[in-house]
């Protein structure tokens, strides 16, 4: 769409006018461009900042004397809870969660994807509009089934460990964090697969058929290769889905040094032992912040094309 | 939707009617469906069955530990009678206001800030491209994340109030995150800063998809730029509108995080929406069958706004 003022308008209303609404637009953005950045830029000075510049500071001047201890302190110090060793052991937590949660969540969208577009059978579109109706409903839902289940798995791994020595992960949190995640992922990643596969020329695969190539075949060669575009967007959009989890985090990983990142951090920012620490708080979110605030600068515009496939369907 | 619904020919190959069809060939008609089975039996089991496991939990009287024993609509009656218990608010009431107030102010005011920054950015403004990303980067931040930084921002002895009575404004007095009548405001603040960009994004897009045509038809025609996007863009904006509407309803309903990172639950539980009564009432109060009976509300609430949508976008449309 073309810019409102259209040459007509622009001679009759003169350069004057025209140029005090391109400093009131152009003011507008900058104002809400300083809010949308405001809590980002307190958090980045403040983790540079000593205590004592805090309490006799301004929130907003930049660091006097910048230091980095309040990042080292936040990454093998500071205490969550009774465990005083920093968020590394959470962070990594947090990585061995979203890796293969999103890897196992993306790999099964793009076969669904696939079966759902190109092997279509009768019924195709209620079991897809099933597996979509998933995506939204609120977690609270299935919170509670979920935790009874992982518990007597849990349970069944004391069993197993005890007759075989080896319980094969069952009770593991980052294993019961992932299931969920690929559970509860799949929606959307289905989602993402088969509206991108739905445009994808069906001669091909038929021409592929023809030629006698498997199903399997077919994928690997056909629709692999040209899935590049939608595996980016789906990988981004679980990982910051996966990475930024509370809910989940905090009912089956809430204690102890299983939590993943978010828990942790949700911890070290109420703990009320001794003196508060904002410095060492705000460098911890900002660790917390980092991997996804990373994948956003470095491939924003599959972010956003994440959110929009996840919002607008068709 | 239905846009490839002329290449959508039957592809699975004619079964075939001789009885010499091998077990291979059999199987390879069969593969399609063994492949998106696991993920199909995972969704029935662990969604669908999951959400009547906790409809059952809630006409049970689960405490600490779930009981099986059907005992009738007991945590509904309890639920039913708080949401009138205003005075002292009971938890219930305390988080069905909320969501009202939160719900009602969190999607007017992103509809109405992603709109209206949409329309600005879309007047051929020169660093647009800096812009857009800085509107919507905190759609990628956790709402942990999130709830932090406005806890400091908001605190009155550290942030805002803070920092205006250094400069010399010292009646100013912003203390809302420690009100229990006005915390929900703060929740209401901090969700429109990380939603509003992308619902801005949204809307960009639909802009952008205006045919300039009727634009510039309207132009001709004498129309000022108030009338043109009042009578001619909005209108033709509404799809973007619906959609709009259901991300945030869904992310409102959803709404958990946000509240424990940025309030702990407010003085006194007073910042509680739903999903953090059923949370706290399942988890902590051990009172497993109304925490489940809220968490049936949730979803019947959010199924009475998705199903209708889903249901207009997945149907065959009409060619």
């Amino acid at each position: 769409m073309s810019a409102i003022t259209s040459p007509a308008r622009q001679a009759s209303s003169g350069v004057s006018a025209r140029t005090i609404n391109r400093i009131v637009i152009y003011g507008l953005l900058a104002l809400f461009a300083l809010f949308y950045l405001m809590p980002l830029f307190v958090m980045l000075v403040t983790s540079f900042k000593t205590m004592d510049e805090i309490q006799n500071g301004n929130m907003l001047a930049l660091p006097q004397s910048p230091t980095i201890a309040p990042w080292f302190k936040a990454w093998g110090e500071t205490c969550v809870g009774l465990t005083c060793a920093g968020i590394k052991g959470y962070f990594w937590n947090s990585i061995k969660m979203v890796v293969p949660a999103v890897l196992i969540s993306t790999l099964l969208g793009a076969l669904n994807g696939y079966v759902l577009t190109k092997w279509r059978f009768r019924g195709h579109t209620l079991v897809f509009a099933m597996m979509l109706f998933a995506c939204f409903i609120p977690f609270q839902s299935v919170l509670l089934p979920m935790a009874t289940i992982l518990g007597s798995i849990g349970r069944f791994g004391v069993t197993l460990r005890n007759a075989t020595g080896f319980n094969f992960g069952l009770g593991n949190s980052t294993v019961n964090l992932v299931f969920v995640h690929v559970v509860y992922g799949l929606g959307f990643t289905t989602l993402f697969f088969r509206n991108y596969y739905e445009a994808f020329p069906t001669e091909l695969v038929k021409a592929a058929q023809v030629d006698g190539a498997s199903f399997f075949q077919i994928f690997r060669r056909i629709m692999l290769p040209n899935s590049m575009p939608i595996f980016v967007v789906t990988v981004i959009y679980q990982f910051t889905n996966i990475w930024n989890d509370f809910l989940f985090a905090s009912a089956y990983a809430g204690t102890g040094d299983v939590m993943p990142m978010t828990v942790a951090l949700n911890n070290v920012v109420n703990t009320s032992t001794g003196v508060v620490e904002y410095n060492v708080n705000m460098a911890a979110a900002m660790i917390a912040a980092l991997p996804t605030l990373l994948v956003y600068v470095v491939a924003g515009r599959y972010f956003v094309r994440g959110l929009m496939a996840g919002a607008v369907k068709g | 939707m239905s846009t490839v619904a002329e290449t959508t020919a039957k592809l699975t190959p004619e079964h075939d009617a001789r009885p010499s069809a091998s077990v291979r060939t059999r199987l390879q008609d069969l593969l399609p469906k063994i492949v998106l089975a696991p993920s199909f039996a995972a969704t029935i089991v662990f969604v669908y069955g999951f959400i009547l496991w906790t409809i059952y939990l809630s006409f049970t009287n689960s405490k600490t530990f779930p009981s099986y024993d059907i005992t009738g609509a007991r945590a509904y009656q309890r639920l039913w009678r708080w949401t009138f218990e205003s005075d002292p608010p009971s938890s219930w009431y305390t988080s069905i206001t909320n969501m009202g107030i939160f719900g009602f102010l969190y999607i007017l005011i992103c509809l109405a800030l992603g709109l209206f920054l949409a329309i600005l950015l879309d007047q051929k403004i020169r660093g647009e491209g800096v812009l857009r990303p800085v509107y919507l980067y905190p759609m990628a931040l956790s709402f942990i994340v999130t709830g932090v930084a406005w806890k400091w921002f908001l605190d009155p002895g550290l942030g805002l109030e803070q920092t205006l009575h250094q400069w010399g404004w010292t009646s100013f007095h912003f203390d809302w995150i420690k009100n229990k009548d006005f915390v929900i405001y703060t929740v209401v603040i901090a969700g429109v800063w990380q939603a509003s960009g992308f619902i801005m994004a949204m809307f960009l897009a639909g802009l952008r998809g205006i045919d300039g045509e009727i634009m510039k038809a309207a132009q001709i025609d004498g129309a000022t730029t108030f009338q043109l996007y009042r009578r001619i863009v909005i209108p033709l904006l509404r799809p973007v509108f619906l959609s709009a509407f259901i991300v945030l309803a869904h992310l409102a309903i959803k709404s958990y995080d946000l509240v424990v990172a940025l309030t702990s639950g407010g003085p006194g539980g007073s910042a509680w929406l739903p999903s953090n009564f059923m949370y706290e009432f399942t988890f902590k109060r051990n009172e497993m069958a109304v925490g489940s009976a809220s968490a049936v509300i949730m979803l019947m609430t959010l199924t009475a706004i998705i199903v209708p949508y889903l249901y207009s976008e997945l149907r065959e449309k009409p060619r």
